[in-house]
């Protein structure tokens, strides 16, 4: 069987062979066929940039794989901040004994995302460490976006404004927990890992005012630090937050609050009001939107604050994730 | 989204009516267990409830009353070359006096997060050069599966594997709450999962020697609801009983089997519960039989001194003396991030629920 090894980083002929056959096989494209140490690119005055970096173990799991989750987390980041996204450079760090075929069966993820998101990868760097100095496979990417007049920012954000959010919460984390723990539901959760801009693209108009992916530190986090960022309140109502049943099992079995759990493919979306229905009714036209919701409202109040209305209709704050999201242990 | 959760109002809200009625005067109810205290912080419960009916939390996070004494000793032994620690999750962060097990991992030491037993005994069979060792911390929901994988270790001859036993049984310490003069509780809600195993029988002398009254409850918002509810007919009809509101899971005569095994591999010792003190015959020590897996026997454990640290009140919190925000070090000296005592570290603690939930005015 295959294996990388430290001479695939070498930058000899391994490391020519695996490009050619690897990499530019599946990635190719007129910019990285320029195979310069650069490659040159139609620009505009004013670009979005991000950059990220991916080390999810396992590499594998139930809705994506490690390759696809640095398209995604690239392009998603670019897309909620209003831009859009264009193109990715792609860092590997590989380590020694490596599978070849996972190698590819990642590159080939990659290739598929972006061929769905619509980016080209232009831009790619390769480094093979020794066994035990990385956990088989990190990436890290930038993404280059180009800036459009879509106004978006937490700045936007006004008491009365809708939040909503394009589906379920919750599962990517419960997937890569149970397949990290091997635990087994009936129904197997998988990751919601998913590139968002054309999700947004058919829902945008006028009056969406800040967008976020509520990754690590899931809902919660995300919303409290728009919260903060925009000096309002926020009240969610429990009865509202959409839920997977799977995901809502394994929360009450391993003591997790959903609210705090990661996820790869949905955005939260703060809207006026009055475009609140027409926005949700664009995004569940959309397959990756179908679960979309209203879940909540921004208000006057502490700065920073946000609120959960339970189901019996008592009101807890819901802070910000403290250390690790641990299970219980009785 | 939730089909059900119309039902679930509806019923939430008949109970509460029934409550507000059959509250006419103070009454005074501690939920035992730790999985209780963050249910009615999480469905913000108190916030429901009349003035009249007041919760204080009980003793039942097994993280919150264990002894500091007993986290240094496992941290000492954690830091001992060719161990390797197994441990459910809340511990990771539990201050000792110098450290706690996420800075001696950072330090290189070998220290894994488990979700069962079954995972610490397959790292014993997987690391045969490794000294395992299972941090064994809770009531007796999980001592039995802890039991069942030391009879495997010993059935199997898997000799580097071994439990560090801080286990402790609920029915003692409600005992001494209920001769505290300082408590003032009037009845109790038991710990639905821990009587799942030991039925309700070992623990009828609290209604019938102490006058007070317990319902077995379970974790969802309504069970606590209806145990509520349950504990104020009992007073209203003068009677003082141990009943079962749990009853899909907790049976009157518990879990025999898991009883059994407790029992062929534990025995009572005296135990000291952090905020508490020594309480005779409340912990579970690992017999005689099995003492090639015990961790104390097998590395010749120092004993460490129990010390409390000056200003934190979790021991009051921890018999209901006080509520956590009354604590002076409460959400200033000690966060969930920066926790001083026990009852903030684990996310079972109440004051990790009060911090979490309901700390700053909800207005």
């Amino acid at each position: 069987m295959e294996r990388i090894m430290l001479a695939h980083g070498s930058g000899g002929r391994l490391s020519h062979e695996l490009i050619l056959n690897l990499f530019q096989k599946h990635l190719g494209n007129p910019y990285l066929n320029q195979m310069n140490d650069a490659a040159l690119v139609p620009g505009r005055e004013q670009i979005a940039v991000t950059t990220d970096s991916f080390v999810v173990s396992p590499l594998f799991f139930r809705g994506g794989d490690i390759g696809k989750l640095a398209i995604c987390g690239t392009v998603n980041d670019l897309a909620v901040s209003g831009a859009i996204p264009k193109f990715i450079t792609l860092a590997l760090i590989l380590e020694e004994g490596l599978l070849m075929e996972d190698l590819e069966r990642i590159i080939k993820s990659i290739a598929e995302t972006a061929a769905e998101a619509g980016i080209v990868i232009i831009s790619g760097d390769t480094k093979v460490v020794e066994r035990g100095s990385a956990d088989k496979v990190f990436i890290n990417t930038t993404g280059i976006g180009y800036i459009t007049n879509r106004l978006v920012g937490p700045e936007q954000i006004r008491p009365g404004d809708e939040i909503l959010i394009t589906g379920t919460i919750g599962d990517h984390g419960i997937a890569i927990l149970s397949e990290r723990e091997g635990l087994e539901f009936q129904t197997p959760v998988l990751s919601d890992c998913a590139p968002l801009n054309k999700l947004i693209d058919t829902f945008y108009l006028p009056g969406v005012k800040c967008m976020r992916d509520p990754t690590r530190g899931g809902v919660a986090t995300t919303l409290n630090e728009l919260a903060q960022q925009a000096g309002v309140s926020m009240l969610l109502k429990e009865e509202f937050l959409p839920l997977s049943p799977s995901v809502e099992s394994a929360c009450e079995m391993l003591g997790l609050d959903p609210l705090y759990l990661a996820n790869e493919g949905k955005a939260l979306v703060i809207v006026r009001p009055e475009v609140a229905e027409e926005v949700l009714m664009k995004m569940q036209a959309h397959p990756l939107g179908q679960n979309a919701t209203r879940i909540g409202q921004v208000q006057e109040g502490k700065s920073g604050l946000v609120l959960l209305e339970t189901f019996l209709g008592g009101k807890r704050i819901v802070g910000m994730l403290e250390g690790e999201h641990l299970p219980r242990i009785c | 989204m939730k089909k059900t959760s119309k039902e679930l109002m509806a019923r939430a809200s008949i109970l509460l009516t029934e409550i507000k009625s059959l509250a006419q005067s103070p009454f005074t109810i501690m939920e035992v267990c730790g999985t209780h205290t963050v249910a009615i912080a999480k469905n913000a419960l108190r916030e429901l409830l009349p003035s009249t009916v007041r919760l204080v939390s009980g003793p039942g996070c097994p993280v919150c009353v264990t002894a500091s004494g007993d986290i240094d000793r496992y941290l000492y032994l954690a830091a001992q070359k060719n161990v390797l620690t197994a441990t459910f999750g809340d511990m990771i962060r539990v201050p000792g006096t110098e450290k706690n097990l996420q800075e001696l991992r950072a330090e290189g030491a070998d220290i894994r997060v488990v979700y069962s037993t079954q995972d610490a005994l397959e790292l014993a069979r997987q690391n045969p050069n490794k000294e395992v060792v299972f941090l064994g911390i809770g009531f007796e929901t999980t001592v039995p599966t802890v039991a069942v994988s030391l009879e495997i270790a010993k059935r199997e001859g898997i000799k580097n594997y071994s439990v560090l036993s801080m286990h402790k049984v609920v029915p003692p310490v409600l005992k001494l709450l209920a001769e505290d003069n300082e408590l003032v509780v009037d009845a109790f809600l038991d710990p639905g999962h821990v009587c799942s195993i030991i039925g309700i029988e070992p623990i009828k002398f609290m209604a019938q020697d102490y006058g007070k009254p317990g319902v077995v409850t379970g974790f969802e918002a309504l069970d606590i609801l209806e145990g509520i509810v349950m504990l104020l007919r009992q007073r209203a009809e003068g009677r003082s009983d141990i009943e079962i509101q749990y009853h899909r899971v907790a049976k009157p005569e518990g879990n025999p089997q898991a009883k059994m095994f407790i029992e062929r591999v534990f025995e009572p010792v005296d135990a000291y519960w952090r905020g508490i003190g020594l309480i005779r015959q409340s912990g579970l020590g690992i017999r005689e039989e099995y003492r090639l897996w015990d961790a104390v026997q097998k590395f010749s454990l120092p004993v460490f001194d129990s010390r409390e640290t000056p200003g934190c009140r979790c021991g009051d919190v921890l018999r209901g003396i006080i509520y956590p925000t009354q604590c002076p070090l409460f959400g200033k000296h000690c966060t969930p991030m920066k926790p001083v005592g026990p009852c903030m570290v684990s996310t079972e603690g109440s004051c990790a629920a009060y911090h979490r939930y309901a700390q700053r005015s909800v207005d």
